[in-house]
């Protein structure tokens, strides 16, 4: 199975969808976390309930409410992504940055609120401020990348709905597994949840190295 | 010269705090006495603009800066607080964290940060991580953080607050020397009388959130202005 270029070409694709969807959702979850930490203004608490709520978001609704925006006659169906990867990348990164949103707030407001004021009493800018919080923060920081690329590398259902599985195209290790379940054959599928487990490891291993690197002797 | 006018700090609708006029010479550390909840701490934030106040000013040499920006107005001065608060990094960078955030070059950080550690007597701990530092030592370095800017008004919150007796007095000392020979103007809390008589040549004593009396640590103990801190004076002289 190890040989099969097809194996190698699905596990190279979950590794690109799930990789980029971690990656917008940082991109998006780590200021906005940041925000809900640090702002003071109307509707925090029930800001931060949503995002709290969209942690436990599950991937077959998410699959559905995407599924229907970039259906041929949806709202966003002249972009024609249903049943590509990219629709499997918005997908997931709905199903992630809610999680590190969530994550990314609670590692700020677990920080000393006094270390705010120290760094402004020093001259510090709020932007250089902010870069010295996620600093001081970055092992449950790190903690919350992981979260967000564990909750889509493992998700089968959104991309089995808006990526449709198609061989050669939008299949994916953790569809894959479904289908070979399916045709009754567990070898094959079993195979791949050991690569898929690897996969999600190795990640895993890379960024907890890189985690207990920076953390505290 | 600092000279604060008419400081009114408001939370909700209550007035916390209140300096009619307080006036701080060049190189002068004074110290600001007062009970638990007097007001304190709210009088230093406000000087260092963490916290807004209702109205008030804030003169530096005869200048008002009321229409800097706040960075520009923090950078001009350091906060040390009772905690060290130091970041999860080396000694050295603490120490060169501010100088970091005022853009200046890696040739002139040096320098700065090293006479910074070798004054306060931590230069061997420059390359120790924060965090396996003692509670003393941590203070020095959070010292050396402030002193290395060069502030035109040094704000200490209580920084001796949470030593041990021995180690409080080799800091208290030190300090003694170092602020004027450094010539740093500072501000200087605390509720402990004999940190103020030490460090300070001046005092202003605050009550409920309003500066009762200002002048010669001395003159105060011999001649308090009224009752209150007649009593507040009683109760500190007699822990000690």
């Amino acid at each position: 199975m190890l040989f099969d270029p097809e194996v190698w070409q699905i596990t190279l694709l979950s590794l690109e969808v799930s990789g980029l969807a971690t990656l917008i959702s940082l991109v998006i979850g780590l200021p906005l976390g940041t925000w809900l930490a640090l702002g003071k203004f109307h509707g925090r608490s029930l800001l931060m309930s949503v995002v709290n709520t969209g942690m436990g978001l599950p991937p077959v609704v998410v699959g559905l409410f995407v599924a229907l925006m970039l259906w041929r006659s949806g709202p966003f169906g002249d972009l024609k992504l249903i049943y590509t990867p990219a629709a499997i990348v918005i997908a997931q990164v709905i199903i992630s940055f809610p999680v590190v949103t969530g994550l990314t707030a609670a590692a700020l407001q677990a920080l000393d609120p006094r270390l705010r004021l120290q760094l402004l009493g020093l001259g510090a800018s709020t932007a250089q401020m902010v870069l010295m919080l996620w600093r001081e923060a970055r092992l449950p920081l790190l903690a919350a990348l992981m979260a967000g690329f564990g909750a889509v590398i493992s998700e089968v259902g959104a991309s089995m709905m808006v990526g449709g599985n198609i061989r050669g195209q939008t299949r994916v290790l953790t569809t894959s597994i479904v289908l070979e379940t399916g045709k009754g054959n567990f070898d094959i599928a079993i195979g791949l949840g050991v690569l898929l487990l690897t996969i999600t490891f190795l990640v895993n291993w890379a960024l907890t190295v890189i985690q207990q690197r920076g953390a505290k002797r | 010269m600092i000279e604060i006018h008419n400081l009114h700090v408001r939370r909700g609708k209550r007035t916390v705090l209140e300096v009619g006029h307080l006036q701080i010479a060049k190189n002068e550390v004074l110290a600001i006495v007062g009970p638990n909840g007097a007001g304190k701490s709210t009088l230093l934030l406000a000087l260092a603009r963490l916290l807004r106040p209702e109205r008030g000013d804030i003169l530096f040499n005869g200048k008002s800066v009321t229409g800097e920006s706040d960075l520009a107005f923090r950078r001009r001065i350091a906060l040390v607080l009772q905690d060290p608060l130091l970041f999860d990094t080396s000694v050295f960078d603490n120490v060169a964290s501010g100088l970091r955030f005022r853009g200046l070059h890696k040739s002139d950080i040096q320098p700065r940060v090293e006479t910074w550690l070798e004054r306060l007597g931590i230069a061997h701990l420059k390359n120790r991580r924060a965090s396996e530092l003692s509670g003393g030592e941590g203070q020095r370095v959070s010292l050396a953080r402030a002193l290395v800017l060069e502030p035109e008004l040094l704000l200490l919150d209580e920084p001796f607050g949470a030593l041990d007796p021995p180690t409080r007095n080799r800091l208290l000392d030190d300090l003694r020397h170092i602020l004027p020979e450094s010539g740093t103007t500072t501000i200087f809390i605390t509720h402990h009388l004999p940190e103020a008589r030490q460090l300070a040549g001046r005092m202003a004593i605050i009550v409920a959130g309003r500066v009762r009396q200002t002048g010669l640590v001395t003159d105060i103990l011999n001649a308090p202005a009224d009752e209150e801190v007649r009593s507040f004076l009683a109760a500190e002289n007699g822990k000690y």
